[in-house]
């Protein structure tokens, strides 16, 4: 059997590229190891159809031998077709763990199946606006914490001090 | 007359897919739709398995295109029983999972792309099941594992995304795999026909035929979840709406399964890794059951114990004596109905408990008696007590593998069947305890004896303080009810019919040991 050292080459470029990007955690880097890989497989699939001849069309005058193997050809073609299919899947999933990642645990509650894009930017904004509202009560809670500290302190000052204090109102 | 009926299995879910899709807004046509479409490949299981039976192995060249080179579609008896049993398994799933989609209209499972999905689904296994050539093994394990992926991500809610992304990048690595062997065997063979493999792989030196048969074990081994590749199972199945779960953890582990029994009986019939299996197998069990011990959530522990019997067929398969494949294909049907069995009324626990761990249950029993019979009778038939068709499937193997050492021994030492038989009947024990604890806590222990018991109703009003939607507490729908019942009674027949279906399994056992039979009905003429 013969193959093109170039193919073989690239093939395992592409393997090792793709291992090793997939190999990292960010989602999206995966999918790019899976399609690297996923390229990789075919061109091997498209190696083991052996030495490259006419385009694979009987017609009068061509000879059966001197033509290329189609099945490998056909398997790559399917391949290629279910990796379309697998990374538009991985995409929708990783822009919905994106979402969540941003949004955090109140992620889930933006819908999919809102019926516009506007919907769902809506829902998100009502989100992000009760968060900011959280956020808002939390640090409203926090300053008055401060301020009661801050009134502690000074009683306890005036405590301190009382003569002093005294003689300020005066 | 049975050739018209082998491609209808995989394109009338197919068809009925494309029509939910259509009738996406109309969920009542979409129900209809999805449960005719299913019950009519059951009926056509059926048909297919007693004419088989009667006539021998359907073949059907797709396109009339001649064997090597076409798709051509085999259903031979292990065929048709997988076809039959997953079907029969499948509409009683979608019954229940209508029944709890008429119960609650909950965001959770969006119906309208439930359906499409789980027809998809549907096609690819049964795809799987009756494909002639490798390529197109590849190609039904795509569709099943693409519409798997829709199916575990439904509602996209974090945890299930979380458990997603673990399941989807195994698969695709185990896809990766398996496409690679596909195409080194085609480099090494120039075919991709099981029924030519056969022939052409015994040709090759040892060597060579055993990468290529490692690689190829690795790649279903994944799928089918046996040690050591069956860590993404448990953190995979749990989270999913029981009806889903339940159709993963029933079947699609066991179409890794029917992968694994094909490579080792079809298609490398020459090279031999029985002792390897006979490792991995008990391996399988024992760590699998081990995990299953500490889990207090009835999910997990029954998602430990399924990786934990897929020991019992890998064990099967590496025996390669005629009992042993007996054996094992009895034993992938039992559990198929068992293992969805549970999974259904752990459905069902949940909605009357309002949780699935040991630590928030009590009282069930006297809650629901009849949820406590459909899980009292599927548990001790997972466990292996004596009447059930758990324990006849394990005396089966444990018996091929007592004569497994006499006559035609494997290549693995005598002692090493005895040790894995061993590790089988351990298993069996501990599964019983993990199930008898499981049902001591929940269905035993009385109400009271649980320290800060909350109601469901409490627990769903916590959640939603605005008391909108709580107005009582969830009900459970009858059709839920009928289906985990149904699925009950299933398990018993395997009982009560273990003998008729102990010589049918025999008979396909048969088919399997000499791999000459299924290549003389591939190719009537001979190979070339």
């Amino acid at each position: 059997m013969t193959a093109s050292l170039t193919l073989v080459v690239l093939m395992a470029v592409l393997f090792g590229a793709g291992i090793s990007v997939m190999l990292e955690r960010s989602l999206t880097r995966v999918l790019i190891g899976f399609l690297l890989v996923g390229n990789a497989v075919n061109i091997l699939i498209y190696l083991m159809s052996g030495a490259p001849g006419l385009a694979p069309i009987l017609s009068p005058g061509v000879d059966e031998a001197e033509i290329s193997d189609a099945l490998p050809q056909a398997f790559v073609l399917t391949a290629i077709v279910i990796n379309l299919g697998i990374t538009a899947f991985m995409l929708a999933l990783i822009y919905r763990s994106w979402w969540l990642a941003r949004l955090g645990p109140k992620g889930d509650l933006v819908d999919d199946e809102a019926e516009l894009a506007e919907d769902a930017e809506e829902a998100a904004d009502l989100i992000r606006s009760s968060a900011a509202d959280d956020a808002a009560i939390q640090s409203i809670i926090e300053a008055s914490d401060e301020e009661f500290d801050e009134e502690l302190e000074r009683e306890a000052s005036a405590r301190d001090d009382e003569h002093d204090d005294e003689g300020a109102r005066r | 007359m049975t050739a018209t009926l082998v491609p209808l299995v995989v394109l009338l879910p197919l068809l009925g897919a494309a029509t939910t899709l259509i009738l996406g807004r109309y969920r009542r046509a979409q129900i209809a739709v999805a449960v005719g479409v299913l019950a009519a490949v059951t009926v056509i299981a059926a048909v297919l398995l007693v004419m088989v039976d009667t006539t021998g192995p359907a073949v059907v060249y797709v396109g009339g295109w001649d064997a090597p080179w076409g798709i051509t579609l085999v259903v031979d008896r292990l065929s048709a029983i997988m076809l039959l049993i997953s079907a029969i398994m499948l509409v009683v799933v979608l019954v229940y999972s209508v029944g709890q989609g008429i119960a609650d209209q909950h965001r959770e499972t969006p119906v309208s792309i439930f359906h499409p999905s789980y027809l998809i689904l549907s096609a690819g296994v049964f795809n799987a099941f009756i494909a002639g050539d490798l390529f197109n093994l590849y190609v039904g394990f795509e569709i099943l594992l693409a519409a798997s992926y829709v199916l575990l991500t439904l509602g996209g809610t974090g945890e299930r995304i979380r458990a997603g992304v673990t399941y989807i990048i195994t698969s695709l690595v185990s896809s990766l795999f398996f496409l690679s062997a596909i195409a080194l065997i085609y480099g090494a063979t120039g075919t991709a026909n099981i029924a030519q493999l056969s022939v052409r792989l015994a040709e090759l030196p040892d060597d060579v035929q055993l990468i290529l048969h490692l690689l190829l074990l690795m790649a279903f081994g994944i799928k089918a979840a046996m040690f050591p590749l069956s860590f993404w199972l448990p953190d995979s199945y749990p989270t999913a709406p029981a009806p889903v779960t339940a159709v993963f953890a029933g079947l699609l582990t066991k179409v890794g399964v029917y992968a694994i029994i094909r490579t080792e009986t079809s298609i490398f019939s020459d090279s031999d890794l029985s002792g390897l299996l006979l490792v991995i197998g008990g391996l399988t069990m024992l760590i699998g059951i081990l995990g299953a011990l500490t889990q207090a959530d009835i999910k997990r522990l029954l998602s430990f114990t399924l990786v934990s019997h897929i020991g019992y067929m890998i064990f099967g398969i590496g025996l390669a004596s005629l009992l042993g494949l007996t054996a094992t294909i009895y034993y992938v049907v039992h559990h198929i109905t068992v293992q969805t069995a549970l999974f259904l009324t752990t459905g069902l626990i949940e909605r009357f408990g309002g949780a699935t761990s040991i630590n928030r249950l009590a009282g069930l029993l006297k809650a629901s008696p009849i949820l406590a019979v459909l899980f009292f009778i599927p548990a001790l038939n997972l466990g292996g007590i004596p009447p059930f068709s758990g324990f006849l499937g394990k005396v089966g193997l444990f018996v091929a593998g007592a004569q497994g050492t006499a006559a035609d021994a494997p290549s693995g030492p005598d002692w090493l069947i005895w040790v894995v038989i061993a590790a089988g009947a351990a298993t069996s024990l501990i599964t019983l305890y993990a199930l008898t604890r499981f049902w001591n806590m929940a269905f035993w222990r009385r109400r009271d004896e649980l320290e800060g018991y909350e109601s469901v109703l409490l627990g769903s009003v916590l959640e939603a303080p605005e008391g909108a939607t709580v107005t009582a507490t969830r009900t459970t729908p009858v059709l839920m009810i009928v289906a985990t019942a149904t699925l009950v009674i299933v398990t018993v027949c395997l009982t009560v019919f273990a003998g008729p279906l102990f010589d049918l399994a025999g008979r396909a056992a048969e088919g399997l040991s000499d791999p000459s039979i299924y290549v003389s009905v591939v190719f009537p003429g001979g190979v070339r």
